[in-house]
């Protein structure tokens, strides 16, 4: 009984399925796989390594330092970075006093400790990176309706994050000739800007770092377009997984502790087996 | 249970003698998971899956306790909390991606655990009640763990409770009531994310619940083993301590291995990128996936594409995404074929390595891929195959299938040679 009412059961379901799977081939063969401009022209993230990298990886704090910078004198005028506080920076390298300094380079929303009306006041170390807008709308308005995203925890909200960014960042091109010969509905819209490493291949950030030495770096090193760009995606790294130094050195003594274990349990097992394995 | 040569528990010490009278729980135990356990000797390494998934249990509870000391289920600040955990609280972030990638080793075992039970025909008599409570363990399983991914209120959080409690919409008349309640609104929000968090900190004690019942069944007739032939005599076991005590024990420190290297090495390997993103309702994912041990349930879902004559093609696919686990249940009365072992099953042992298991790769794979073809079209042919495979091909091969010779016994299986069985000794 219970074999038959499978059996029916079973019936209905791969015959649900055969339909369906007949219809779709059915349109499949007819219509093909239909092009997409981005099928076409977005591409994959350029390969970029880092200190930071793998599990012997360990931040380069120059490099974040720099991208730090890159940050600071770039990117903050669009983007926020609301998850880490300037205390944290202490971790990248820096003391207590250029805490302070870095923190009262940024004004911060305050109140006024006399009639309690909101204002702003310089940073504290204890406070957060602030926003560049006051609110969405202001965002969206300075940026053609877009509103940039906050970057604390950009790398690991991208595939390939450290790399994406990178990318992203040198990735600005003119829109290729046969793109609009191919697709020529698919001019990238007034405002908008072709980068094919971006999902839709144009997004309303206008390219950041336009010239090499936009930034002067205190180490020496020469801000080129492409270090900035490798050195801001390196710091994003950092903020968004502040604790990725301490991650890979507890790993290595906890890999090494389970491996002594298990050996130990492994001899342990065909000592008390051996004899069994006999008789 | 108790096979008769099993080892009795004598307590030597006056205060074990006490216990022993007033609370017989060192007994207990010992009859369960020491030397008063006799186990079938030849039981393979399949056969650790069982104690790992204890493991993850265990792991599972101790940091989801921790980790919700710190997190804040509403809404507003869920998102925040997870990052405060990640940045500010000592070691959080290593409770919260032992928790996170702990839910996937969960996974992991359980379905080896339950192929090996497809395999051996653990499901079959007399052990059909541990299989139908490993069902019902493995649905309560998935549902914590849909719940506990909803928690972080990212942008995966939010849309994959929208489409999971969407499903339940497509039942006729009742449908959308049915999801509002769930939700306790009209789409995921405050109230949806507390009562998850509600539930999703209460099922895992279900589960253990449902845990102590399985193997509280799963003893009465003792483990199976590879040759699927009953232990017959004292030579066929092994006392569980030591012998399994230590190949458990180093079992568990492999896993725990494997384990940690994701853990401290790619802990983010399994999860998406849109989880980090914090939850908007004005912006849908480019693709909306689950976490990956869903993929192939939920490839069974998107593969139905055409209305089925007057049932409309998402209902069908909901029937089919909740029937392909539910006809589970049945199994035990499906195979009716009197060998347990797939090694002495030649039809069946074909049926499952190039039927069932390429099946299920396949379905794994779709269920992750965008719903575009040509997946749609092999999840489709995996899906179809999927419910022929137990519904149709297993109860017809069990019963045209000339099995294989078995071994007199698993002495026999083990040592070539069974002297005490061949004489004809029961016991
Ligand atoms: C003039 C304002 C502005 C500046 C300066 C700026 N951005 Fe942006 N950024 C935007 C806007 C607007 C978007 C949203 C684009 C969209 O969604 O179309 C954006 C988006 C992004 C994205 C996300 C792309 C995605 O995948 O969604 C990244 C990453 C990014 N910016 C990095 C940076 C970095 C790094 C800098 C500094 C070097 C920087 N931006 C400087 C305005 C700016
Ligand atoms: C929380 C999850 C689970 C735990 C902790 C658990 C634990 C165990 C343990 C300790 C054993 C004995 C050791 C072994 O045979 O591996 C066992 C056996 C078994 N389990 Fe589970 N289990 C779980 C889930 C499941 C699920 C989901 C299923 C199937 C749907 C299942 C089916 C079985 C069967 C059939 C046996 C008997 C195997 C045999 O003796 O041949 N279990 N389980």
């Amino acid at each position: 009984m219970i074999r038959i009412l499978s059996l029916l059961v079973g019936l209905f379901f791969t015959a649900a399925l055969a339909w369906s799977f007949g219809n779709g081939a059915v349109n499949f063969a007819r219509e093909g796989k239909p092009a997409t401009v981005e099928s076409a022209f977005h591409e994959h993230p350029k390969a970029l390594h880092l200190a930071s990298d793998g599990p012997f990886g360990k931040f380069d704090k120059q490099q974040l330092q720099r991208g730090f910078q890159v940050y600071k004198e770039v990117c903050a005028a669009c983007h926020s970075l609301r998850l880490v506080a300037f205390r944290d920076l202490k971790a990248i390298g820096y003391n207590d006093d250029e805490v302070k300094a870095i923190a009262a380079g940024f004004n911060v929303p305050g109140l006024d400790p006399n009639t309690g009306e909101a204002n702003t006041r310089p940073g504290l170390a204890t406070d957060y990176f602030p926003m560049p807008f006051a609110n969405d709308i202001a965002a969206r308005a300075a940026n053609n309706n877009a509103v940039p995203p906050d970057l604390s925890l950009m790398t690991k909200a991208r595939h390939n994050g450290a790399a994406y960014v990178y990318s992203l960042l040198t990735g600005y091109q003119d829109q290729p000739a046969e793109l609009l010969k191919t697709f020529p509905d698919a001019k990238t819209p007034q405002g908008l800007h072709y980068n094919p490493y971006f999902a839709n291949l144009n997004l309303a950030m206008a390219p950041p770092l336009t010239a090499d030495g936009q930034v002067t770096y205190g180490d020496g090193t020469k801000a080129t377009k492409d270090q900035m760009a490798k050195d801001v995606a390196a710091f994003l790294v950092w903020t968004a997984e502040p604790k990725l130094d301490k991650r890979n050195q507890t790993g290595w003594p906890v890999l090494g502790f389970l491996l002594f274990a298990t050996i130990l349990g492994y001899l342990s097992y065909r000592t008390i087996w051996a004899e069994k394995k006999k008789h | 249970m108790s096979f008769p040569w099993a080892n009795e528990y004598k307590p030597s010490h006056p205060f074990m003698q006490w216990m022993d009278e007033k609370l017989p729980l060192p007994r207990f135990v010992y009859n369960a998971i020491g030397a008063g356990y006799p186990v079938p000797r030849n039981l393979n390494y399949w056969w650790n899956f069982g104690i790992l998934a204890l493991v993850c249990l265990t792991l599972q509870i101790v940091t989801g306790i921790v980790l919700a000391m710190h997190y804040a289920a509403n809404a507003g600040v869920a998102f925040d909390s997870v990052e405060h955990i990640m940045r500010d609280v000592n070691w959080g972030w290593l409770m919260r991606y032992a928790h996170a990638n702990g839910a996937s080793a969960f996974f992991v075992v359980i379905y080896i655990h339950i192929f090996r039970g497809f395999f051996y025909g653990s499901y079959k008599a007399p052990r059909e009640m541990v299989w139908l409570l490993g069902v019902v363990i493995f649905l309560l399983m998935m549902a914590t763990a849909f719940m506990g991914y909803v928690l972080p209120w990212g942008q995966m959080s939010f849309w994959g409770a929208k489409v999971i409690t969407g499903l339940f919409g497509a039942i006729p008349l009742v449908g959308e009531p049915i999801q509002q309640w769930l939700l306790g609104g009209f789409a995921p929000d405050n109230a949806a994310l507390n009562r998850f968090f509600s539930l999703h900190y209460l099922l895992p004690f279900v589960i253990i619940g449902v845990v102590v019942l399985h193997i509280w069944a799963l003893h009465i007739p003792g483990s199976s083993n590879p040759t699927g032939v009953e232990v017959k005599t004292e030579s066929d076991t092994v006392p569980f301590h030591p012998y399994f005590i230590v190949k458990d024990g180093w079992a568990v420190g492999a896993f725990l291995f494997l384990y940690c290297a994701v853990l401290f090495f790619a802990p983010n390997m399994l999860g998406h990128p849109d989880n980090y993103i914090p939850a908007n309702p004005m912006s849908t994912p480019a693709h909306i996936v689950p976490e990956w041990y869903f993929w192939p349930f939920y490839a069974i879902l998107r593969a139905f594409t055409f209305d089925f004559f007057f049932i409309p093609a998402k209902l069908m696919g909901v029937l089919a995404m909740f029937g392909s686990i539910l006809i589970w249940f049945f199994l035990p009365w499906l195979d009716k074929s009197p060998v347990r072992s797939g090694h002495y099953r030649p039809t069946f042992r074909k049926f499952f390595w190039f039927g069932l298991i390429p099946t299920m790769l396949v379905l794994f794979y779709c269920g992750g891929a965008p719903a575009e073809e040509p997946y749609v079209m092999f999840s489709q042919i995996a899906s179809l195959y999927y419910f022929a495979h137990f519904l149709i091909i297993l109860p017809i091969v069990s019963s045209i299938e000339r099995p294989d010779p078995l071994p007199f016994s698993i002495t026999e299986a083990v040592l070539g040679h069974d002297d005490k069985a061949a004489l004809g000794t029961t016991a």
